[in-house]
């Protein structure tokens, strides 16, 4: 057998632990070693549970030779979390100071979903402070590395989940996407990123950023990986009123029946490939784009006019709902508390204060603005009214095409600190992403080429509503008939 | 200068469901502290709320029996405050769409019907409880009370005296009560009741600046607050000063209200719709099917006590003051009991035995059974009205039927003419002087020859019987 299961996919390894061609514990240690060797130079892990994992894979080792009960769909696969999903194991800090040490006193449903799967969890992965970033610079905890480029950030901020499945440190990751937190460092690690439709997943544990936007997907080597991962953690939860009760297709089975269309129509938005998309990005794209034509998909301009509105809107609604989100991090029930204050006032302030990181205290000031008395109007409500504009923009192009094709974000991943400064342009980073997260629309951000120097850049597909079906199999047809080669990042 | 004053109420009634507005938890919170709660009450990270339906169907009830429309599409929003008892430092409620809306209560006062009307009620939960006492410089906070639902009840400014808030709130408390969906007990904080006061003169159209009293926890406190605020500003007015729109406490040792807060330092509540609940559509089926499970409310069932059972309204109030009263006094006359002799047993009699024994109707070991037998023991002429009072007594001790009590201890009615002449006789033959003295036109002795009749039968002789022979005999 191989000993580079870093290298195998979620169906690869699970297909070979079903049959019993290796043991999980084999597979678990390999990863396990493979942490060891890179991570030391990726720091995507927060927290590596290598004996709890070593367990987890015993019991289902156990499982397996007695031949007790049905094998899940990932039995065997190491799984990565982001530090903002609830797991009873270890800790769940959000990369924030103000919850550093913090156990959650249950697991987040995907996580449940991930246990009854049989697949591995082997430890939590680096993001920014409560998600709130793009480059997962704003930790509070490390800098994580980009593997193909370890003086490039690995984007944000789901950067840990994206550099963890690219260095080969695990098969899958799990992050949440509230403005393109799982596409754009997908793009900037080269690798597939997946954010459902809003509803699909359910969001019980997963600590909320901006509630009507947050949704937990992904990572992975390939769409089909991305398809049995959705297959796994979607569904209807009781526990999340806002999740969807529709049924939960086997995508990867969809997938292996491929596509029932004989043409594809395949948007592409003029208003994503202006001159502020970088012209190395733009050229790797329509190469893709030819690589879809030549499967006989029909390439149609579509508009997407209210674009140029999408990151205002998206900073006024996702800082507003943050506002009251992160209100509960006070200091009186859990998480840091700052010592010596002579009062509750002075407790919350400086524990508030001290806590959270400048980003997080920028987007909660912000949002505290936008809904103030005389300001409410203005803000937020107006942003809602764009909100749906962009949504209808979308509904419109759906009608002239299948699925959207664009960036996944305007450059490929930049140094340390080059956008730390501003704030703005950091934002821009996510501008092909955010309005997928506005109009709860499904995206996924696929590897499609590298760059002259070497770092990998994504393309995004955005599929309709609750439609990833279709979406998916776009992206593993696309996968199939790529004709740039991506390799490896060259570590070790 | 004549004033009048201008109240309007904001009442919070919490809503007796088994478990909390967005969580499983019990809401038992007498329980110790801090035993019934979960991630989602107590604010964890990552956790979601889910409406409790059965929180949203009591709701409706009352919107409906408060003649208020229920909304078809409604929503939960957020309100933001930091404060301990708190957990997320914000309350799920309802801002701009609550679910029942434009409704009202008559009240009566002073043999007038008045119509206040509500102009919403809305869902929200309750919050944690601090506690100050624990010593060692710390506070507490017992998540126990923290999402148990809450729906706050808001009326116009339709209130013109402190009695007519009296009769509104009684009047509430009776409709909650009848719905079973709320121990309204104020002491205990599941009825809270705030005022907005303002006073202007007399035959102005325009509000005065009000005043808005809290954390008043009895009626009666609400009433004295009321007064005191309504005087306060009478007294500010006429001496020339402007009344401060503020939040004032009431200080119940004291008998005054005081200064809480100001506007100038009010909150922002910046609220907005709560993300993590879709909408609230409630169907028409959906309300139809709780208007059928509604008892009858006691304006209904006043008037018809009155109509059907002949009672005076006087009456009819007292036996509808609870649900549990009124089906108590209907289950006596369905029993065939005559209507107005069972109202007085229980009103009256039954009352003052449940009073005296400090015990409450539901409690009462006297059931409709009891009083009706009573009634029909005493219309049959086995025992007469003065035994019949002490053997509902002793049925009460005893949890014995009247007839068995009747039977254990003789307490049969005499109402044998032979047995009762035979006595009147001897006790004429041993009172000489006093038969002398009636019959020389002393009458008031008639009293005494019964009550000597009554002494000899150990009160079991029937009175009728005994005044006509005592008459008889001594005319002879």
């Amino acid at each position: 057998m191989s000993d580079h299961w870093w290298q195998k996919s979620a169906l690869e390894i699970s297909e070979c632990v079903k049959k019993k061609e290796v043991s999980p514990v084999e597979v678990v240690e390999s990863f396990l070693d493979r942490i060891q060797q890179v991570d030391t130079k990726v720091d995507a892990f927060t927290q590596v549970w290598s004996d709890y994992a070593v367990q987890q894979a015993k019991t289902l080792e156990k499982k397996i030779i007695k031949d007790e009960g049905e094998v899940g769909m990932l039995a065997g696969v190491p799984v990565s979390i982001k530090e903002v999903i609830c797991t009873k194991e270890g800790f769940t800090t959000c990369a924030s100071k103000i919850l550093a040490g913090y156990r959650s006193p249950y697991d987040a449903t995907v996580v449940e979903k991930l246990y009854n799967a049989d697949a591995i969890l082997i430890g939590k992965v680096n993001m920014d402070e409560f998600a709130m970033g793009s480059s997962t610079e704003n930790s509070s905890i490390k800098l994580t590395r980009n593997p193909w480029n370890l003086e490039c950030v690995p984007g944000g901020s789901s950067g840990g989940s994206a550099a963890s499945v690219s260095a080969g440190e695990c098969v899958i990751s799990l992050g949440s996407d509230t403005g393109g937190s799982i596409r754009q460092p997908a793009s900037f690690c080269g690798c597939v990123g997946l954010k459902p439709t809003y509803g699909r997943v359910s969001r019980y544990g997963l600590v909320a950023f901006a509630s009507s936007l947050d949704q937990i997907g992904p990572f992975s080597k390939n769409a089909m990986d991305s398809a049995i991962t959705l297959s796994v953690i979607g569904g209807k939860d009781p526990r999340d009123t806002t999740s969807v009760d529709l049924p939960l297709p086997n995508y990867a089975e969809q997938i292996k029946r491929g596509m029932d269309k004989v043409s594809i129509r395949i948007g592409l938005p003029k208003e994503y490939f202006t001159e502020d998309l970088n012209k190395e990005v733009k050229d790797i794209i329509m190469n893709a784009v030819k690589d879809l034509e030549k499967q006989g998909a029909e390439i149609v301009e579509v508009s997407l006019p209210h674009t140029e509105f999408a990151v205002a809107t998206y900073y006024i609604i996702c800082t507003a709902e943050a506002s009251a989100n992160l209100a509960r991090f006070d200091g009186v029930r859990y998480g840091f508390r700052h010592a010596d204050s002579k009062n509750i006032i002075e407790m919350y302030k400086r524990t508030r204060s001290e806590g959270f990181g400048p980003e997080v205290r920028r987007r909660i000031l912000l949002g505290t603005y936008v809904l103030s008395t005389g300001y409410y109007d203005a803000y937020y409500l107006k942003a809602q009214k764009v909100r749906k504009l962009i949504t209808q923009d979308f509904e419109k192009a759906f009608q002239k095409c299948d699925v959207i094709l664009g960036p996944t974000s305007p450059t490929p991943a930049f140094r340390f600190g080059e956008k730390t400064q501003n704030p703005l342009e950091m934002y821009l980073s996510d501008i092909y992403t955010i309005s997928v997260n506005l109009a709860a629309l499904p995206g996924i951000s696929v590897p499609c080429g590298l760059t002259q120097s070497g770092l990998p850049v994504g393309l995004q597909f955005i599929g309709k509503h609750f439609d990833e079906e279709y979406l998916l199999t776009v992206a593993h047809l696309y996968e199939m008939n790529r004709s740039q080669k991506l390799g490896t990042p060259p570590l070790i | 200068m004549e004033y009048e004053s201008v109240i309007g109420m904001e009442v919070h009634v919490e809503i007796n469901t088994l478990s909390k507005a967005f969580c499983s938890c019990s809401t038992n919170f007498y329980a110790p502290p801090n035993t019934q709660v979960c991630p989602v009450c107590l604010g964890m990270p990552g956790v979601l709320p889910v409406l409790n339906k059965e929180f949203v169907n009591k709701a409706i009830a009352v919107g409906l029996a408060l003649n208020c429309s229920i909304a078809s599409w409604s929503k939960m929003d957020r309100k933001n405050y930091f404060y301990p008892d708190l957990p997320k430092n914000y309350q799920i409620s309802q801002y701009d769409l609550p679910l029942c809306q434009d409704g009202y209560i008559n009240i009566e006062v002073k043999g007038e019907t008045k119509r206040i009307r509500i102009l919403r009620a809305h869902l929200e939960e309750d919050t944690a409880r601090n506690t100050h006492d624990l010593g060692g410089g710390y506070s507490g906070v017992d998540f126990n009370r923290s999402g148990v639902p809450l729906l706050e009840i808001v009326t116009y400014p339709d209130l013109r005296s402190s009695e007519e808030v009296f009769v509104f709130l009684t009047e509430l408390k009776q409709l909650l009560e009848y719905l079973e969906v709320s121990d309204c007990n104020m002491e205990e904080g599941s009825l809270r009741a705030e005022a907005n006061v303002s006073v202007r003169e007399k035959g102005s159209e325009q509000l005065g600046v009000k005043t808005e009293i809290k954390n008043v926890a009895s009626f009666s406190g609400v009433i004295k607050a009321i007064e005191y605020e309504v005087a306060r500003q009478i007294e500010i007015l006429q001496s020339g000063g402007k009344v401060i729109q503020e939040t004032r406490g009431w200080d119940p040792d004291r008998g005054i209200t005081f200064s809480q807060r100001h506007k100038e330092s009010a909150h922002d509540y910046r609220y907005f719709p709560e993300p993590d609940l879709v909408p609230l559509a409630v169907s028409e089926e959906w309300v139809e099917k709780i208007k059928q499970t509604m008892p009858e409310l006691p304006q209904v069932r006043r008037k018809r006590f009155q109509e059907v059972y002949g009672l005076s309204p006087y009456d009819a109030n007292v036996l509808t003051s609870t649900k549990v009263m009124a089906d108590y006094y209907e289950k006596t006359v369905k029993l065939g009991a005559d209507p107005k002799q069972s109202a007085n047993w229980i009103q009256v009699e039954l009352l003052s035995v449940l009073g005296y024994e400090n015990t409450t109707i539901e409690n009462s070991p006297v059931k409709p059974e009891h009083i009706a037998q009573l009634i029909s023991l005493v219309k049959d002429d086995i025992i007469n009205g003065k035994i019949a009072k002490d053997v509902l007594r002793k049925v009460f001790k005893t949890g014995k039927s009247p007839e068995e009590i009747i039977k254990e201890e003789g307490l049969v009615q005499i109402t044998d003419v032979e047995a009762i002449q035979k006595i009147v006789k001897e006790i004429i033959k041993k009172n000489p002087s006093q038969v002398e003295q009636y019959r020389s036109g002393k009458d008031k002795l008639f009293g005494f020859f019964v009550g000597q009749v009554m002494r000899e039968t150990q009160g079991k002789a029937n009175p009728k019987m005994v005044n006509d022979i005592l008459k008889e005999e001594l005319n002879k």
